[in-house]
């Protein structure tokens, strides 16, 4: 599934980072500590969290994750959404909280039928 | 081979860069990519640490066939009691820092689980020096 798949199906905001909505997702992790994330999400994951500074895109960058989600209608910092316009890591929103947005994501993904 | 990268202590917008540009060498150097991913987490762990408690720092990179060692040296309070410091879950990072989701007390296990050897020496007042090996192939 592409991150422009979930954009469609989940009707999700494009913050930034709109060069790299064909990237693959393998998978997602939610957590707002940032070393959870870089200790556990893995390669080609949606990372979904409330934190909107640069140090989230830094981590993404670091662990090539595919695209970050932002809850409850946070918006990037300026120097965040540059970064992702650079690294063509695409930000997301929506106004879901975390639980919500990662139950839909994770039954786009394994619920068949 | 060897690189060097000024660290910034305090600054957050500039934390991961030298870890950023670490990583972009070892892919042109071919390096094996699993390597690459454990290494990057210790660095950026690393990186952040000398960011958010010390005043300044550097990383240093060496690379041969065999290892890759990593040295990351700063000036800042030190660590009092690294037993201590190494147990998961314990932080001296200010709120600040801690709302921003640093601060957890994951680094430094972070740190120990991607490298094959970690060592930290300080000393209150002055710095701290953080030594970690990676082994190109490892088990041999």
């Amino acid at each position: 599934m592409k991150v422009s798949d979930l954009i469609k199906e989940l009707g999700l905001t494009v913050h930034s980072g709109d060069k790299g909505l064909d990237k693959e997702i393998t998978g997602g992790y939610v957590s707002d500590l940032l070393s959870d994330v870089m200790g556990n999400a893995d390669t080609g994951m949606i990372w979904v969290t409330l934190q909107t500074h640069k140090n989230v895109m830094a981590i993404s960058s670091l662990k090539d994750l595919s695209a970050v989600i932002l809850v409850k209608g946070l918006v990037p910092d300026a120097d965040t959404a540059a970064q992702s316009n650079t690294e063509n890591i695409p930000i997301l929103g929506t106004d879901d909280q975390a639980f919500e947005i990662a139950g839909k994501l994770y039954c786009l993904m394994n619920c068949q039928g | 081979m060897q690189f060097e990268y000024e660290i910034e202590g305090g600054n957050f917008s500039r934390a991961g860069y030298a870890s950023s540009e670490v990583k972009k060498r070892l892919r042109q150097l071919n390096v094996d990519l699993q390597i690459v991913k454990r290494i990057v987490v210790a660095l950026y762990e690393a990186e952040v640490n000398v960011v958010a408690h010390a005043y300044q720092g550097k990383m240093i990179v060496e690379i041969d066939e065999k290892k890759i060692l990593l040295v990351l040296e700063d000036s800042g309070p030190g660590i009092a009691d690294i037993e201590k410091a190494m147990e998961e879950g314990f932080s001296t990072a200010s709120a600040e820092v801690r709302e921003m989701g640093f601060g957890a007390g994951m680094g430094l296990s972070n740190i120990k689980k991607n490298v094959d050897h970690l060592e930290i020496t300080s000393e209150v007042g002055e710095g701290t020096r953080v030594e970690m090996i990676t082994y190109m192939n490892k088990g041999r």
